[in-house]
């Protein structure tokens, strides 16, 4: 039967419409670029290999899905119930079935050679000379430490930029997962398994990152940055964190160190001091760090005071308890923890 | 009751209280789980709109951490196993015996306890609200978080008590309607000539026989890992967190297809009967839907490629998962192939089931995204599962539901629900779920993580959110449409003749309400449409005797006495020893009664 100019009109303005509706989740979906925690602009060699098989998918999905409108669009108007229609008693058609079938076929194959292309080359071991990292999971912190360097530190990442990293993964507690979507796609951290990922970053800058494992309570809140820095920059971090604390000057930090000691002890390391617990995340550069209570809050006087007066209050469920300190123990507090740089 | 000797259709008598809690009829089993289904599909409805204000804009304080957690674990439960799963039962249990010409289920009386156990554990389930606090830890309840330690509330106690009760009414139900399929149709109803839906729900039974004892081992062990000091997730004690994932994966991937084939077997009933022309493949249609249950017992691991996958299993599941989409495939042409060449009237059951086309290939095709293991890295968990699950079961599953209620509302009620109101409702839930679900897709790309209850603006998140937001407004006010149209129907005198669309099953051969014995005569079958070919072929329908001498099964309590009995045997683990031992006994002396009831 050969379409009527009717049908073929209703046909091509589906079309359109579909290809009109098509254009805008594709602008939604490359609005999102520019995004501090985006997914679709990788920054390393890994997430990089990732989008390429994203971006086919993507092309292959949106042709499927402009033939099924169009054809569902048209056909809703073409066979509309008019006078005179009759239903044809269509039963089927092996030949189309065949045919159909084989369209998605081949649509599967072709996204499943480079899909495994790519598990095998991001599956396998890091190159040689990778920086080795252990990153932890705890409630509601990540914990970074770097084997080869000595250096212990908390929900702040520095790599060098253009060095593969070797990142083992663990959790002290529950499930959560090391995700930075513009470096590396995710990998769980799960008690007792030793779960390992690797990547390569390509361009120096700051990433952000957070848990994507819902891991109780605050899992909304347990955040962290990755810098990418030059190798100097980086070189010279690892100088400054891997040295003992700086002692507190002046009258206020001088009796914080004494309650760090007394009080923080019990949770918390400072090396230098007598505070060598390993609870909660590892204090003697906790000054330097941008952020506080892992990713949540800007590291400045009044978050701090903030977050030290009431944990819980600023991160629910959180582990650090409110330890009803007094206003002036406070200050001293968040004098000494300001100056351990 | 015991015979309906001489009756004529339409013999309904007043119904009363007593007449509901005693009923084995299956269709009004079918309407108590449709009523029960569609009170829970509106909680969790109204748990959505509180978790969508709170994430309206960035950093909300309208529901803390705690509650927010408790509300996307219940809203999940409540929608999948209280409301999705009873809506298809409730089609299920009501024209399983009229489209293939039976008088009842195999087991009636087996039917009225799937369903009071399935209200009992409804009930416990959401009780947790009032005792302590609801499940917080995801439906999916991953170890170690469920573990005494890390979730001490009773929440997680409520969670297992709740779904294994669930489960029995499950099995239960399953097995008694598959036995029904296998053993009860009417002369000449061959496989090959049954209804795509009675298929598509016999898959469903299937898939739940197989899946469901898994999920209840799990389900054990945890609760054994909870109260009596067992290891077998706890990491350290030489248990594995991962163990857990796969046990619930092998049942919950399942779970899923026996959330959307119902509705793709209620679509592949309403387009060729609006299109006024039969189903497009049949054949491959069955075939396809039989394919995709046989595969979804092989893919549960793509639930898992972020937890460590080595490369063989990351590449063997990929491959397992990606193939579903072929047979998935294989349906969207078929029904898009069922329009071509028809005289389609657009009624509201049309819109949905035309609309499900649409939607459903989106969240199919969100799927093979995410069936990439390189790709998933950065899907999963975050909002774009999200909108790839709700594209599957609320633009798929719940969107051919109401299809399901359009389409078969006179049969059920003898009464047409208004057209106009109908189509106000279609198009502000087609706008509202749209506009609801689909920047959930960007939210995701730009890396926004589910299950986050707060959340920083300047991430390029803020937009989006408000519009998802203000789309579930629209969405639930066109639930309150319906729920108008629902009412003021019910009011009207009932006007609906027996065959008011032409359609070609048997249910449509019989009165609109069917009478308690379904058929006065029980149908010959001699084509895949008897109606169609009957009409096409001068066929009368078969001389009604004088004297029908049709034997029912006669209204038993015991049903609601034993699932009393489950009931309190579940409540008696959550509080004391005693309960479950007063259970126990409950539900022997049911089960003697029941053994001992005269059935004629």
């Amino acid at each position: 039967m050969r379409p009527s100019a009717r049908a073929i009109t209703i046909t091509v303005v589906a079309f359109v419409v579909v290809l009109i509706v098509t254009a805008l989740i594709w602008l939604g979906w490359y609005d999102t670029y520019d995004d501090p925690q985006t997914t679709f602009n990788p920054k390393s060699d890994t997430a990089d290999q990732v989008r390429g098989v994203y971006d086919l998918i993507i092309v292959l999905a949106g042709i499927v899905m402009v033939g099924v409108f169009t054809l569902t669009l048209a056909f809703s108007f073409v066979f509309r119930e008019r006078p005179g229609r009759e239903a044809q008693a269509i039963h089927g058609n092996p030949r189309l079935e065949v045919f159909w079938t084989l369209i998605p076929v081949i649509i599967v194959v072709a996204i499943a050679v480079p899909t495994f292309q790519v598990i095998v080359d991001t599956t396998g071991d890091a190159p040689d000379n990778s920086l080795e990292l252990v990153a932890t999971g705890n409630q509601w912190w990540f914990e970074f430490e770097y084997p080869g360097l000595g250096v212990v530190t908390a929900n702040e990442l520095h790599l060098p930029v253009n060095q593969s990293v070797n990142v083992e993964l663990r959790s002290n507690d529950v499930i959560h997962s090391f995700w930075v979507p513009q470096l590396t796609g995710k990998t769980d951290m799960v008690p007792g398994h030793d779960n390992r990922l690797w990547f390569t970053p390509e361009e120096e800058g700051v990433y952000l990152a957070q848990c994507a494992e819902f891991c109780g309570t605050s899992h909304a809140n347990m955040r962290f940055r990755v810098f990418v820095q030059s190798q100097a920059d980086f070189d010279a971090w690892v100088e400054a964190q891997i040295a003992d604390r700086i002692a507190p000057e002046g009258d206020l930090a001088v009796a914080g160190e004494a309650i760090a000691t007394t009080i923080c002890a019990a949770c918390h390391t400072i090396r230098g001091t007598n505070a060598a617990a390993q609870i909660g995340p590892d204090l003697t550069h906790v000054g330097s760090r941008t952020t506080i209570a892992s990713g949540m809050l800007e590291n400045n006087t009044e978050n701090l005071r903030a977050w030290l007066a009431d944990p819980p209050a600023e991160k629910p469920g959180s582990k650090m308890p409110n330890l009803n300190l007094t206003p002036e123990q406070l200050e001293q507090l968040v004098a000494y923890l300001q100056g351990l740089q | 009751m015991a015979t309906a000797a001489g009756t004529l259709p339409q013999t309904y008598e007043e119904s009363n209280l007593w007449t509901w809690l005693t009923t084995v009829d299956h269709k009004k089993i079918g309407v108590l789980y449709g009523v029960s289904g569609f009170a829970f599909f509106l909680l969790a409805g109204i748990e959505a709109l509180l978790i969508r204000t709170q994430l309206a804009v960035p950093n909300g304080t309208v529901i803390d951490a705690e509650r927010f957690n408790q509300l996307f674990t219940m809203h999940a439960l409540t929608m999948i196993f209280l409301a999705i799963m009873p809506m298809g039962a409730a089609f299920f249990n009501y024209f399983l015996p009229l489209m293939i010409g039976a008088r009842d289920v195999a087991f009636p009386r087996l039917n009225a306890l799937s369903y009071w156990v399935f209200l009992s554990g409804a009930l416990i389930l959401t009780s947790s609200f009032i005792f302590g606090g609801a499940p917080d830890g995801g439906w999916f309840a991953y170890a170690p978080l469920t573990s005494e330690i890390y979730s001490p509330g009773s929440g997680l106690d409520f969670y297992v008590v709740g779904l294994a009760i669930l489960g029995i009414s499950s099995l239960m139900a399953s097995l008694n309607f598959a036995v029904t399929v296998i053993n009860m149709r009417a002369p000449g109803m061959s496989m090959m000539r049954l209804p795509v839906f009675i298929w598509m729900m016999l898959v469903v039974n299937f898939l739940l026989i197989l899946s469901l004892p898994v999920i209840t081992v799990a389900l054990i062990q945890l609760l054994f890992d909870r109260n009596f000091t067992t290891n077998f997730f706890t990491p350290g004690e030489g248990g594995d967190p991962i163990l857990w994932q796969h046990l619930f994966w092998v049942f919950a991937h399942p779970e899923v297809y026996v959330l959307i084939l119902p509705s793709m077997g209620i679509v592949s009933e309403v387009l060729p009967v609006f299109a006024r022309k039969p189903l497009f493949g049949y054949a491959a249609v069955v075939f396809a839907g039989v394919t995709i249950a046989v595969l979804g017992f092989a893919v549960w691991a793509h639930h898992m490629f972020t937890t460590g996958l080595d490369t063989v299993p990351q590449v063997v599941f990929s491959a397992s998962t990606m193939a579903i989409a072929v047979p998935t495939g294989i349906k969207i042409f078929n029904w898009i192939g069922t329009l071509y060449g028809g005289s389609i009237r657009f009624t509201t059951a049309m819109y949905f089931a035309v609309s499900f086309i649409a939607l459903f290939t989106i969240g199919g095709l969100s799927g093979v995204m995410h069936a990439s293991p390189p790709v998933d890295t950065q899907q999963q968990d975050s909002y774009f599962i999200v909108a790839h699950i709700h594209y599957v079961l609320f633009g798929g599953a719940i969107v051919g539901i109401f299809a399901g209620i359009y389409y078969w509302f006179p049969k059920m009620t003898g009464r047409f629900l208004d057209e106009t109101l109908g189509k106000i409702h279609f198009w502000l839930l087609f706008i509202g779920m749209n506009m609801t679900f689909f920047p959930m897709h960007f939210l995701g790309i730009a890396g926004m993580p589910r299950r986050i209850y707060t959340y920083d603006a300047d991430l390029g998140w803020d937009e989006w959110n408000l519009v998802a937001t203000i789309g579930s407004y629209i969405l639930g006010f066109s639930i309150l449409v319906f729920l108008i149209n629902f009412f003021a129907t019910m009011r009207k005198e009932p006007s609906a003749p027996n065959n008011p669309w032409d359609g070609g099953t048997l249910e449509w051969a019989t009165t609109s309400p069917p009478p308690e014995h379904d058929f006065d005569v029980v149908p010959v079958v001699r084509d895949r449409d008897p109606v169609w070919y009957d009409r096409d072929h001068n066929i009368a329908p078969p001389e009604v005797p004088a004297n029908l001498h049709i034997h029912l099964p006669p209204p038993s309590y015991f049903p609601l006495v034993l699932a009393g009995g489950v009931a309190l045997i579940g409540i008696g683990v959550l509080s004391h020893l005693a309960v479950t031992v007063l259970g126990a006994v409950v539900a022997i002396y049911a089960v003697w009664g029941w053994a001992l009831e005269p059935t004629d």
